[in-house]
C-alpha cells in the first residue's frame, strides 16, 4: 500500500484519539506545570495565580546550585560507568549464539523494569550489617566484622549503575548488533589481537553511537528520584529527588514545578545534541 | 585466554545482577520477623502472605488492574497513531509522535509533576481512575515502538495484491495488516503492562494517598517499617517480569523487538 496523504476528513480519523488524548493529558499537564512554575505560594500547602520569577530566582541560592552540581556530576559519573562496562558486554552480547543472547535479554529487560523502589530497598538490603555483602566478607576472612555501607555516595552510585546498566546495553544493542563483522575480521586478518582490533577498529567506528548513548543513560540517571534517597544522605539528593521532595512534603508546587521546567529544559537540550550527534553521523555515511 | 576472560566477565555481570535478587529472596524466607541474610529458619510464610495478607493482597490487585487497563490505553493510543504514520504522508503528525515519546525520555518527576498539576486543577486528585490514564500515557511509547517496527516489517507489495483483488481499507485491515502485526501489538502491551506494575512516582503523585499499589506499599514499608513480605513481592514481581518477558521471546523475536536483524537476515 503506497503512502498518501490523508484527503477526506475521515482519512484523519485514525490520528483524532491518540492526538486528543496526548494532548489532554500530557501536553494540558505540562501547561499547568509550567504556569503553576510562575505562580505564588501560599502559606499552608496551596498556591494562586500569579506572575513571579521568585520560583526561578531561588535558583541562584547555593543550596540550589550545590544540588545542581551533585546531579550533573552523579549522573555524569553514572553514564560513564556504565559506557564503561557496558561497551564491551554489549559488543560480546552480539557476538554470542542468538539463543543465549535472548537469555541476557530476557533477564536485562527483567531488572530494567524493576521498581527503583525494589532496586533500592534490595541495595539497601545487600549493603546492610544484618543481611549485606559484607557477612559474606567475614565468613571468607577478609574483613574482622559485618559493615553497614548504606547510606553512602558508594551505595547511591551502585545503585544508579546497577538501574543504568541494562538501560546503556539495550540502548547501545541495535548498533552494535547491526555492526558489520567483516570490520573485526579484516583487523584480524591483518595480525590485531582481539582486544586490539576492539579498540582500534570497532571503538571509533561507534564514535557517534557511544556519545550519544552516554548522553541518553546521563538523562536516564538524571532521572532516578528514589535511589539517592533511599540509598544516601540528604547531601547525596538530587534534582528529581528535591522536585518530589518540594512537591510532596514540603508542599512547595511552584518552586517544584520550577525545578521541573528546569530540568526539562536542560534535558531537551541534552537530547538535541544527542539527535544532533546521532543526525551528523547518518549524514556522513 | 580470551573465552575464559569473556566468560569471568559475564560471570561477573551475572552476579552483579543477581546478587540483590538472591539476597531479599533470601531474607524473605526467614522464620521470624526479621531481614537477616542468611535467614534465620526457613519458613514459606512471608511468601504465601503476599496473597493471604489483606492489605498485600489488594495491594496486589490494584497494581494488577491499574497495569492491565494503562496498558491497553497505551496499546489504544500508539495502535492508531503507529498505523496513521504508516498508512498516510503527513509530516505533521511526526510531532504527535514525538510527544509519545517524550513521557519516557524526559526524567519521570516531569510526567508526575504534571500529572500531579492537571489532576489537581481539574479537581480529580485523588481519583483511582486518574493513575491509570497517566500510566496510560506515561507508557505509549512502548507500544509505539514495538507496533511502528511492526508496521515496518509489512511488505507493501502483499497489501498492494490485497487492493488489486479489490478489498477496501478495512478488511485488509482485518485480514492481512492486523494478523501480521498481532505479535507487535501484544509484546507492546506487554512491555507496558510489567512497567506499569513496576512504576512508582507517577503513581504516588496521583493516588499515592487515596490508592495503594504494591511499589507504593514497599515504600511505606520501608519507611514506617520492614516486613520481610516486602522482600517476598519484590521476588514475585521479577519472576513476574522475567515471566512476561519471556513470553515474548517465545512466542516473537526478542533481539529484533530491541533492534537487532532479524535471524537469518543478517547473513
Amino acid at each position: 500500500m503506497r503512502r498518501s496523504p490523508p484527503q477526506k476528513l475521515t482519512d484523519y480519523l485514525p490520528i483524532a484519539f491518540p492526538a486528543a488524548m496526548l494532548g489532554l493529558f500530557f501536553v494540558v499537564p505540562f501547561a499547568i506545570m509550567v504556569a503553576v512554575s510562575v505562580f505564588k505560594r501560599v502559606p499552608g500547602g496551596f498556591y494562586e495565580p500569579a506572575f513571579t520569577l521568585a520560583n526561578y530566582a531561588r535558583f541562584l541560592s547555593p543550596f540550589f546550585g550545590e544540588v545542581l552540581v551533585f546531579s550533573l556530576f552523579l549522573a555524569a559519573f553514572v553514564s560513564a560507568i556504565c559506557l564503561l562496562i557496558g561497551v564491551p558486554f554489549t559488543y560480546l552480547l552480539t557476538r554470542l549464539r542468538r539463543g543465549n543472547q535472548v537469555v541476557w535479554l530476557i533477564a536485562l529487560l527483567g531488572v530494567l523494569s524493576l521498581s527503583e523502589v525494589i532496586i533500592g530497598f534490595s541495595w539497601s538490603t545487600l549493603l546492610s550489617r544484618t543481611a549485606g555483602l559484607s557477612n559474606l566478607f567475614v565468613w571468607l576472612g577478609l574483613m574482622d566484622r559485618p559493615q553497614s555501607w548504606t547510606p553512602s555516595f558508594g551505595a547511591v552510585l551502585t545503585g544508579l549503575v546497577y538501574q543504568a546498566f541494562p538501560y546503556t546495553v539495550l540502548v547501545l544493542y541495535p548498533a552494535f548488533s547491526r555492526l558489520d563483522p567483516s570490520l573485526m575480521e579484516a583487523a584480524r586478518t591483518l595480525g590485531s589481537s582481539p582486544i586490539r582490533a576492539f579498540l582500534n577498529v570497532v571503538l571509533p567506528a561507534m564514535r557517534t553511537t557511544l556519545l550519544a548513548t552516554s548522553i541518553i543513560v546521563f538523562i536516564f540517571a538524571l532521572g532516578a528520584y528514589l535511589l539517592p534517597q533511599i540509598l544516601g544522605r540528604p547531601q547525596h539528593w538530587t534534582l528529581s529527588v528535591l522536585v518530589t521532595d518540594q512537591a510532596i512534603y514540603q508542599s512547595n508546587m511552584p518552586f517544584a514545578a520550577a525545578m521541573a521546567v528546569f530540568l526539562v529544559m536542560a534535558s531537551l537540550a541534552l537530547v538535541g545534541l544527542s539527535v544532533a550527534i546521532s543526525g551528523r553521523k547518518g549524514a556522513g555515511q | 585466554m580470551t573465552t575464559v576472560l569473556t566468560r569471568s566477565f559475564f560471570g561477573l555481570m551475572a552476579l552483579f545482577l543477581a546478587m540483590p535478587i538472591i539476597v531479599i529472596a533470601g531474607v524473605a524466607l526467614n522464620e521470624k520477623k526479621t531481614l537477616a541474610f542468611p535467614p534465620q529458619g526457613l519458613s514459606a510464610d512471608w511468601y504465601l502472605s503476599v496473597f493471604t495478607d489483606e492489605g498485600w493482597r489488594s495491594a496486589l490487585m490494584n497494581s494488577v488492574l491499574v497495569a492491565a487497563v494503562a496498558a491497553a490505553i497505551s496499546v489504544a493510543i500508539a495502535l492508531p497513531l503507529a498505523w496513521f504514520l504508516w498508512r498516510r504522508v503527513a509530516p505533521w503528525a511526526r510531532l504527535v509522535e514525538v510527544i509519545g515519546f517524550s513521557p519516557f525520555i524526559l526524567p519521570p518527576v516531569i510526567t508526575a509533576l504534571g500529572a500531579l498539576s492537571f489532576w489537581a486543577t481539574t479537581g480529580f486528585y485523588g481519583q483511582p481512575w486518574t493513575v491509570v490514564i497517566s500510566h496510560g500515557i506515561f507508557f505509549v511509547s512502548l507500544p509505539l515502538v514495538t507496533i511502528t517496527l511492526g508496521f515496518a516489517t509489512i511488505d507493501r507489495e502483499i497489501i498492494e495484491a490485497g487492493m488489486t483483488m479489490g478489498a477496501d481499507d478495512k478488511t485488509l485491515l482485518k485480514t492481512v495488516i492486523f494478523p501480521l502485526i498481532r505479535p507487535y501489538v501484544i509484546s507492546g502491551f506487554a512491555f507496558a503492562f510489567v512497567l506499569s506494575l513496576n512504576e512508582y512516582i507517577v503513581a504516588y503523585m496521583t493516588v499515592g494517598f487515596t490508592l495503594e499499589t504494591i511499589p507504593i506499599k514497599v515504600f511505606n514499608a520501608l519507611r514506617y517499617g520492614y516486613t520481610p513480605t516486602m522482600a517476598a513481592v519484590s521476588v514475585f514481581f521479577i519472576l513476574v517480569a522475567i515471566a512476561v518477558f519471556g513470553l515474548v521471546a517465545r512466542f516473537g523475536d526478542l533481539p529484533k523487538l530491541l533492534g537487532a536483524w532479524s535471524e537469518g537476515e543478517k547473513d
